[in-house]
């Protein structure tokens, strides 16, 4: 009678010894895999306030002994006297204004235009959807490089190079096609009924639009903003080539931290943290859109 | 007689709510249409012209004229090109098979419920945030000879005697570009992944493990059939966008040492903004693109047949 009483009592340490120590290996990587994805970054906020002596320690000196908030403020407040920073470093509150501006502006227009045109190409009877829509996957996959000899000719006609509303009108262009798509699957995820409905009750199909499918397309639109923001401010290939001293932005500024005695890598990773803020705020709010979004556009296609 | 209680509606409505069906539609497509077609469609036309032509820069006294095919047989026949073409695929093929590889793995430990699932979802995206250039710029300062994080680590646990200099060696510095590029990209497959794989259900992996399938078997009959469709995705995707890199390539190596990281959207800008010779630089742009849309296209077809079945 008492064997299987005994059966059970001898395995179970054996299990659950396996078992915690399957959660003990499961946590190591845990922290394993956070530090890897952490650490680089941290290592950048670190350098942007530790003090120059410190940063030239060898081997690194991990926890600043006297951080120092300076290069936040000559970057922000500009340079106090005697301070010498590199020239770029004096216009990074200008380029912080046009990235801003630009991907502001670039959302605004993505969302407006791409959101109608894939509204029309979803419920209206649009001659030759396939090919638009194949057309749009292909505008998103070339490669900036391909066309960016005719495009700098075209800013040069325009007379739009180093201006704003250049930088958007080239954003724009390259962001919408993705806009389309992802608005596109997730229009389709949408019932027709709704709209149908408010047509019947007497409302024009441009009504229904405005006022039944806009308000319920929140979390599609908030993804696709969220990507039209990140992408616009985090771009750097076109804004290395289309902008000059009066519109640089924040990502071709940054690389143009060196003076004659080198690179500075304090200023420049200080430069980094405050780049990557707006599109991690971002990031990290939108977090459920985002990738929900991207698996909408995507894996839906 | 009954069974005609719908009347048909009258021609002229119809027809009018098509009309104005087709207005609205027209009004909808057309700024955006307008916009990409003056962005991507022109140039890109334009620039077919312009690879048929020789053109530079720096010699106006040339002209433009017609040279035909010549700068694409020109370019086929570069050795730099070559070099060029030679790296990238080296670069994709590293950077994409581990990033992918990573992604699943990370992605199949972390399907479970664990305290604190919600921070590392947010922690995946903060690589994936940050702009590629503040990726480039970072990594070439924990890559620093002299000053970086890596070698002053390394050094510290005793994994080396004497500091690297990481991007002096060609073959050393593409594989420190792999290495940054798998930090930004990788995270953010794997949440892709972790998405599919909370797709499935967890009684199919019950009744195998009744069936007495063993993890692996589990993993290679049910787990790998389900998230086909979000592998082909992210191959696919993952490919096309690394044959794009550019930002991390410019701020981390400049395309050095000797060439060792010249991607061939580098060698392309090289060509077309460094020596000026815009002709050239759009014959290799086109064979890019050329190779691009060859992938888009399997891409699509593909993508078709999966989301079908």
């Amino acid at each position: 009678m008492q064997l299987p009483a005994e059966k059970t009592y001898a395995r179970k340490p054996r299990e659950s010894l396996q078992s915690l120590l399957g959660r003990v290996l499961f946590y190591v990587l845990l922290f394993l895999l956070l530090f890897a994805i952490l650490a680089p970054f941290i290592w950048m906020v670190i350098s942007s306030i530790s003090p120059p002596q410190e940063l030239a320690a060898t081997p690194p000196n991990w926890i600043p002994n006297e951080p120092t908030l300076e290069r936040y403020r000559a970057l922000i407040l500009g340079p106090t006297q005697g301070q010498s920073i590199p020239i770029a470093a004096e216009k990074f509150v200008r380029a912080l204004t046009s990235s801003l501006i630009i991907s502001s502006t670039v959302t605004l227009i993505c969302i407006i235009a791409g959101a109608g045109a894939a509204y029309a190409l979803v419920r209206l009877p649009v001659p030759g959807k396939q090919n638009f829509m194949f057309g749009m996957l292909a505008a998103q996959m070339m490669p900036i490089i391909v066309i960016i000899i005719p495009l700098y000719l075209v800013m040069q006609t325009l007379d739009w190079m180093d201006t704003w509303h250049g930088m958007i009108l080239l954003y724009s262009g390259f962001m919408l096609p993705t806009v389309i798509w992802i608005m596109y699957s997730y229009f389709q995820t949408l019932p027709e009924e709704l709209e149908e409905a408010a047509m019947i009750d007497g409302c024009s199909r441009w009504q229904a639009l405005l006022r039944v499918v806009m308000p319920i397309s929140g979390p599609g639109l908030v993804a696709v903003a969220a990507f039209a923001f990140l992408y616009t401010w985090n771009e750097f290939f076109m804004a290395l080539i289309f902008t000059a001293s009066k519109t640089k932005t924040i990502t071709v500024i940054v690389t143009e931290f060196s003076t004659q005695s080198g690179i500075d890598y304090g200023l420049m990773m200080t430069g980094g943290v405050i780049g990557s803020i707006p599109p991690l705020i971002i990031a990290l709010l939108l977090q459920r859109y985002i990738v929900a979004g991207l698996t909408a556009g995507s894996v839906k296609g | 007689m009954g069974s005609i209680a719908v009347p048909k509606p009258p021609r002229r409505y119809m027809s009018r709510r098509k009309r104005e069906d087709l207005i609205l539609a027209a009004i909808l497509l057309a700024p955006a249409t307008l916009i990409i077609a003056l962005v991507t469609l022109y140039p890109f036309l334009r620039s077919f012209w312009i690879s048929l032509h020789k053109w530079n820069l720096s010699r106006p006294q040339e002209g433009r004229p017609f040279v035909g095919l010549d700068n694409y047989i020109q370019t086929i026949q570069d050795p730099l090109f070559l070099d060029s073409l030679q790296v990238t695929l080296m670069f994709v093929v590293a950077a994409v098979t581990l990033e992918i590889l990573l992604a699943i793995g990370i992605a199949l430990m972390l399907n479970r419920p664990f305290r604190g699932q919600w921070l590392m979802r947010m922690v995946a995206l903060i690589p994936w945030a940050i702009p590629s250039v503040v990726n480039g710029i970072m990594w070439k300062w924990i890559l620093n000879p002299s000053y970086g994080s890596l070698n002053g680590l390394l050094y510290s646990l005793g994994i080396i005697d004497q500091y690297i200099i990481w991007l002096g060696d060609p073959k050393l510095a593409l594989a420190m570009v792999v290495v940054a590029d798998i930090w930004k990209e990788t995270p953010f497959i794997m949440l892709l992944f972790l998405a599919a794989l909370q797709t499935i259900p967890h009684d199919l992996y019950e009744a195998a493990r009744v069936d007495g399938s063993t993890a692996v078997q589990s993993f290679f009959h049910i787990t790998l059939p389900l998230i086909r469709p979000t592998l082909f995705v992210a191959v696919a995707l993952r490919t096309i966008w690394a044959l794009k890199s550019f930002d991390l390539i410019y701020t981390l190596t400049a395309g050095g040492p000797s060439s060792g990281t010249t991607v061939v959207g580098y060698y392309t800008y090289l060509k077309s903004f460094v020596s000026l010779q815009l002709g050239r630089g759009a014959s290799v742009a086109y064979i890019m693109t050329f190779a691009v849309l060859l992938l888009v296209i399997v891409y699509q077809r593909a993508l078709y047949r999966e989301v079908r079945y």
